[in-house]
């Protein structure tokens, strides 16, 4: 009973790893750049969220709505100004760019939020279940995580795989130069891509901070980091493999933290990475590309 | 065009930075020989922001007390507070910042591990150190640190007997910060004194600051355990996390912390509900009714328009020690920096100062005080005495 308690606690967390992954996971794919500035889009998305439901106190819905229409265009606008003019510079030049938007970022909300850490109210107003005479608690947070998370990815693999807008990332992710010659919409194609990884980032915002309910600048810094090492984990490119990615990062931590030990739980999560990465160097469900000729 | 006009417009304003320094230096060296230059140093800002802005409030509110009442024997004080962002590079920095303003002497740091690298410069320089609030031991290692609150161990010596005393909990869990040494300082003293005290300790869960937001299961351990009584000695910030989570997860232990709960009253939107009955050992009670904490709380609120905490009562009596030490020195503010700290630390294991955060407080030469702490606990979001 205490494992399965231990399981769902890391298949929550797994679930929120699993959404902000599947931001990295796009971006990398299909703009072939490690969008670093995700994580804090993330917590953006937090502040927009505190700042609409709780300070103005309107509804959760306008406060989700809200958050996730600003960081969509929170994401094109990063992508507009930062990304696209580097679009043909080295993958070094766009990383740093990418750094230092983070950094922008946080900073920026340090300068509007302050350093102090809020209080965030979650958004579940589901009250959590028990099993087995309270032997077994799961928080109303951990199953609207873990539903939201299966919607997002079904919904994602369709519109990938049978819109044409999906189709258009899928040209756009194999060769940008013949997608452009056969008439796709690059740069739309990308703007698209950002605008859809923002808006995961904002849901993840507000599951975040509802399942852990605190909020500051450096809120998204560190998800982030673990959420490229899920989608790297799962083969970064891949949506399925951010998926499982996340949700294994989510379990290893958990279940180290509650038999190995706590202390260990990040040490042990990027040892088994390597592992992986050194049996697998493309990740999971990473497919090797061959170069043609 | 644009961008030349930009650019030297930029030198412009970059060689007037210069200057401008350049003058201030020149008049802090000119005015350190009539007022006593007190520097501080704390987290205004940043994760422990409730604690630096609590010191600063409260040693501004002594430094003009003292001031309107005629200065110490006839001389002025002056107060200039550095933020630090409890980051031991940036307070560091902050410390020599103070230097070049002109300090003579330093209130603080308020945080342990910047304290305990401030304190090496404190130390290089000879320049005297009072430390509010830093508890780690390593906070006052060299014979011119002294500070006003608790020692870590003598935290959580004073927390194990408390609860052994009192019988609060028949099985204990302990939840703290492995990678902050405030925290794992008071830890490792409360185990051992537990083990003496035969407190039945159940589970022992550690995080690190990269773990910092996910205690479900180390509270389930707790819960596993069946722990009745939850040792908290961390933070506030992770503390109102904790409290959220065991509340999500139907776990309702009794909660005791020590002085880093202190401030999560005050934390935004904070639910003070689940604070509700959480106990803490703190030397400082807003309520007590003795003139000297009324008259403090009195002024702190009319100035301030919040109760002082825990680390504002330190501040607030570190000011008042500082004061005492000089008189009874009779150090005078031209002397060297290195004169006046051999003054005051001599003075400093003769003087009796009865304060808000303790009466007849005494000092050993290694830096500690001798005071008795008060078990506190919090119901309908205040704090009373227990």
């Amino acid at each position: 009973m205490e494992f399965l308690q231990f399981f769902i606690s890391g298949l929550s967390l797994g679930s929120i790893y699993a959404i902000i992954a599947l931001g990295y996971t796009m971006v990398y794919g299909i703009a072939k750049m490690l969008n670093f500035a995700h994580g804090d889009v993330i917590m953006v998305g937090g502040y927009l969220l505190f700042t609409i439901s709780t300070t103005m106190g309107l509804p959760v819905w306008i406060g989700i709505t809200g958050a996730v229409v600003g960081c969509t265009a929170l994401g094109v606008v990063i992508e507009r100004f930062a990304y696209r003019p580097l679009r043909g510079a080295t993958s070094l030049a766009v990383l740093i760019t990418a750094i230092g938007v983070s950094y922008l970022l946080q900073n920026l909300a340090l300068l509007i939020f302050g350093a102090a850490p809020k209080s965030f109210t979650s958004i579940v107003t589901m009250p959590a279940m028990t099993f087995a005479n309270g032997a077994l608690t799961v928080t109303g947070e951990s199953i609207v995580t873990i539903a939201i998370c299966i919607v997002i990815m079904i919904v994602l693999t369709l519109f990938v795989n049978k819109t044409k807008p999906g189709r258009a990332m899928h040209a756009v992710s194999e060769d940008r130069g013949a997608a452009q010659l056969m008439g796709v919409n690059v740069n739309g194609t990308i703007a698209l891509t950002f605008a859809i990884g923002s808006a995961l980032a904002a849901i993840a915002g507000a599951l975040l901070c509802s399942a852990y309910p605190t909020l500051t600048p450096y809120t998204g810094a560190m998800p982030g980091i673990k959420t490229f090492v899920a989608a790297v984990f799962g083969g970064i490119g891949s949506i399925p493999g951010a998926m499982v990615g996340g949700l294994l990062l989510g379990l290893i931590e958990s279940l180290s933290k509650a038999y190995i030990s706590s202390e260990m739980a990040d040490a042990i999560v990027f040892l088994v990475l390597i592992v992986v990465l050194v049996v697998k160097p493309t990740g999971i469900f990473g497919k090797k590309i061959s170069e043609k000729v | 065009m644009f961008k030349k006009i930009l650019s030297v417009l930029m030198v412009v304003a970059m060689v007037a930075c210069l200057f401008a320094a350049c003058g201030g230096n020149e008049d802090a060296g000119k005015s350190d020989a009539t007022t006593f230059q007190i520097g501080a140093i704390g987290p205004t800002t940043g994760d422990a922001a409730i604690y630096g802005q609590a010191v600063m409030n409260a040693a501004q509110l002594a430094v003009d007390e003292i001031n309107a009442a005629g200065g110490i024997n006839g001389v002025k004080l002056e107060f200039k507070a550095a933020d630090d962002e409890h980051n031991a590079e940036k307070s560091v920095n902050a410390y020599n910042d103070l230097k070049d303003w002109g300090m003579q002497i330093l209130l603080g740091t308020v945080t342990s591990t910047p304290c305990i690298a401030v304190v090496e410069e404190a130390y290089n320089d000879n320049m005297f150190m009072l430390t509010p609030s830093g508890s780690a031991v390593d906070c006052i290692r060299y014979d011119n640190a002294f500070r006003v609150c608790f020692s870590d161990p003598n935290q959580g010596i004073a927390s194990a007997d408390y609860i052994a005393s009192q019988k609060l909990g028949t099985k204990v869990a302990v939840i703290y910060n492995s990678s902050d040494p405030y925290s794992s300082g008071i830890y490792e003293k409360f185990m051992a004194e537990a083990a003496v005290k035969g407190l039945n300790v159940v589970a022992q869960g550690a995080f690190t600051a990269d773990t910092k937001t996910d205690f479900t299961v180390q509270l389930q351990q707790a819960k596993t355990a069946g722990a009745d009584l939850l040792f908290l000695p961390i933070y506030y910030q992770e503390a109102s996390l904790i409290l959220a989570q065991a509340d999500k997860m139907g776990y309702d232990p009794a909660v005791f912390g020590v002085d880093g709960m202190d401030g999560i009253l005050t934390l935004e939107n904070f639910d003070t509900k689940l604070a509700e009955d959480v106990m803490l050992l703190t030397p400082f009670a807003a309520d007590a009714q003795d003139k000297l904490t009324q008259d403090f709380v009195n002024s702190y609120k009319a100035k301030y328009n919040e109760v002082p905490n825990q680390f504002a009562a330190d501040a607030y009596d570190g000011i008042y020690i500082i004061k005492a030490a000089i008189e009874k020195s009779g150090a005078t503010p031209d002397m060297s920096t290195e004169e006046l700290c051999n003054a005051l630390k001599g003075a400093m294991t003769q003087i009796t100062v009865d304060g808000v955060t303790g009466l007849g407080m005494t000092w050993t030469a290694d830096g500690e005080p001798n005071k008795a702490p008060k078990g506190m606990k919090i119901q309908n979001g205040a704090y009373v005495a227990m």
